[in-house]
């Protein structure tokens, strides 16, 4: 057991060695989540302009908003781009055949190396647009050490509910053999359900209720209403409850989704 | 390539049958202008891409939907914020529509036919550039016809429907001129994304992974764009007005055609500059690509 812990770790420490190597990438995704937390930030202040306080938020929040959403962006992988590339490709080629005999679970393999990635992407890629809104907005951030403790809480969540869909996601291609189909539909639903083009307490009527308890809601929307402050006790509670209950559903489903696969699914040869 | 070389012989214009996937199509004649040899060579090769493409139709039909709806959300994005307000900036949904087709569809136009500039990075890391120096036929070309993908034709859709939806519901004095602005406006506002392309490919062969830096201004202006000028700093505003020109896109010229004040105090022929700034952002994309590309040095691998 402890041999295994080991053994995760060092996944983990790996991904997040493997993401630090890209300096000029990582440099070069900050300015873009800088671009466009600008342009975001000024349709937001236009937006409650018009309508003070809309979804909750006073202007200060809501210009917040959009750069928790940038700096987050990377972190729970919203447009894809993490393992699951590499995971649809060794489905595709059959390499698969080779992890499924490793002394090791495939699952929680990958979960390791994608949580170094998101530690470093949080650290390399959220902290820099966080400063620059800083610098050119008036943010609404907590004072308090608790609030951040509590958001990292609510981001690590939402890092394994990103990770359960895009492991869902890669596993389709099993079945698809071209996983790109899928991908787009999940990065689609991602970008619109997560709260990252929107806050998803803006959004109409029963559009808005659904899409608040939907798993994309744990990527953006609760961690960025934790550290706004709207989410305190038993809201807080209820957050964390929402977010584990689909982290633990979804990684469930991947492994019945894995089980099936590897039972029916001829690997490729080749 | 491979997949064109097994549907060799379907009766088109050229054959692919001589050895490498594109053959004798880049044997060109001498005399002829560079523009005209880049131009053919772009033909070439996309039309090689439309046909590798053509194989897979489900795939591609699947693939054109996404491009479509995946741009479909930011105006979706937009429709949710008028579902909460009348106004953004001052403008009404149908003015903020006329701006965003106006945008979306001139960026279209661009990503259809250069959307595969951002792929030169790879292509310098990974030493495959080195392939296309060696050919008979103007660099840019290939590179921009690299890939060409048929399916991004759902941005430009999307672009000019949501421009149609506006044309029918906004009150538009229309004179001649203002008609003849329409096109020249896409034309244009092409052109000045394209050359965006091209700076930005040029800009990777400096900076290899920094693919994401182009992204930001190409994606990136076309979103701004797709506001109102009156939402944003006016320091932006100038920034994208006199040094990165976006605003002759759409801005200048479409406030024009509404009728609207422009946040700046710019004279009115200005609206008409779109095709000269067009032109002289061209002419400066080039300088730069010929620069990136004299300094090219190979991996060698």
């Amino acid at each position: 057991m402890v041999r295994s812990w080991r053994l995760y770790a060092a996944v983990a420490a790996g991904g997040f060695r493997r993401y630090a190597t890209y300096r000029v990438a990582t440099a070069a995704g900050v300015f873009t989540n800088t671009v466009f937390g600008l342009i975001l930030a000024y349709t937001y202040i236009a937006l409650w302009d018009e309508r003070p306080g809309l979804g909750g938020y006073d202007q200060a929040q809501a210009v917040t908003y959009v750069w928790i959403g940038q700096g987050l962006l990377a972190v729970v992988a919203v447009m894809g781009g993490g393992f699951e590339d590499e995971l649809i490709e060794r489905i595709r080629t059959g390499d698969i055949a080779i992890d499924l005999y490793r002394p090791a679970d495939l699952q929680a393999w990958w979960l390791a190396a994608d949580c170094g990635r998101a530690v470093f992407q949080l650290l390399g890629r959220g902290v820099v647009p966080m400063l620059f809104g800083g610098l050119v907005f008036r943010l609404a951030l907590p004072a308090d050490a608790g609030t951040w403790m509590a958001f990292l809480g609510a981001v690590a969540l939402g890092i394994v509910v990103s990770f359960a869909i895009r492991y869902l996601v890669a596993l389709a291609a099993f079945w698809f053999m071209d996983g790109t189909g899928v991908q787009q539909l999940a990065v689609l639903a991602g970008l619109f359900f997560s709260g990252m083009t929107l806050p998803l307490n803006v959004f109409p009527g029963a559009l808005g209720e659904l899409a608040r308890v939907l798993p994309w809601s744990s990527l953006i929307q609760a961690p960025a209403d934790v550290l706004l402050g709207e989410r305190t006790g038993w809201a807080l509670l209820r957050t964390y409850a929402l977010q584990g209950a689909w982290a633990v559903g979804l990684l469930a489903a991947g492994r019945l989704v894995q089980s099936a696969a590897t039972r029916r699914v001829v690997v490729q040869g080749g | 390539m491979a997949d064109l070389k097994e549907r060799d012989g379907s009766g088109s214009g050229f054959g692919s049958g001589s050895g490498s996937g594109v053959g004798r199509g880049f044997v060109l004649p001498h005399g002829r202008s560079r523009l005209v040899d880049g131009l053919r060579t772009y033909r070439l090769i996309a039309w090689m891409w439309i046909r590798s493409t053509m194989a897979y139709r489900a795939s591609f039909a699947m693939t054109l939907l996404g491009n479509f709806a995946g741009t479909a959300l930011d105006f979706v994005t937009i429709l949710l914020m008028f579902s909460r307000v009348d106004e953004l900036g001052g403008y009404s949904l149908g003015q903020v529509a006329f701006l965003y087709g106006l945008s979306s569809a001139a960026f279209g136009l661009t990503d259809l036919t250069l959307g595969s500039m951002d792929r030169l990075g790879k292509r310098v890391r990974d030493g495959t550039l080195d392939t296309l120096l060696v050919r008979p036929a103007p660099v840019l070309a290939q590179v921009a016809a690299d890939r060409f993908a048929l399916r991004r034709l759902g941005r430009l859709t999307q672009g000019l429907l949501v421009l149609g939806y506006a044309l029918t519901v906004v009150d538009i004095a229309w004179t001649p001129v203002k008609v003849l602005l329409m096109p020249v406006m896409l034309v244009s506002g092409a052109a000045i994304f394209g050359s965006v392309f091209v700076a930005g490919g040029a800009f990777q062969f400096v900076a290899q992974d920094a693919s994401q830096v182009q992204n930001s201004f190409t994606y990136g202006g076309t979103t701004l764009l797709q506001y109102p000028p009156t939402v944003f700093a006016k320091e932006l505003v100038r920034g994208v007005t006199f040094v990165l020109p976006l605003a002759f896109v759409n801005w200048l010229p479409a406030l024009y055609v509404l009728g609207l004040p422009y946040p700046l105090d710019l004279p009115a022929w200005t609206a008409f500059l779109s095709p000269l700034v067009a032109v002289a952002c061209c002419a400066l994309a080039g300088l730069a690509w010929r620069a990136g590309l004299r300094s090219y040095r190979s991996t060698g691998s």
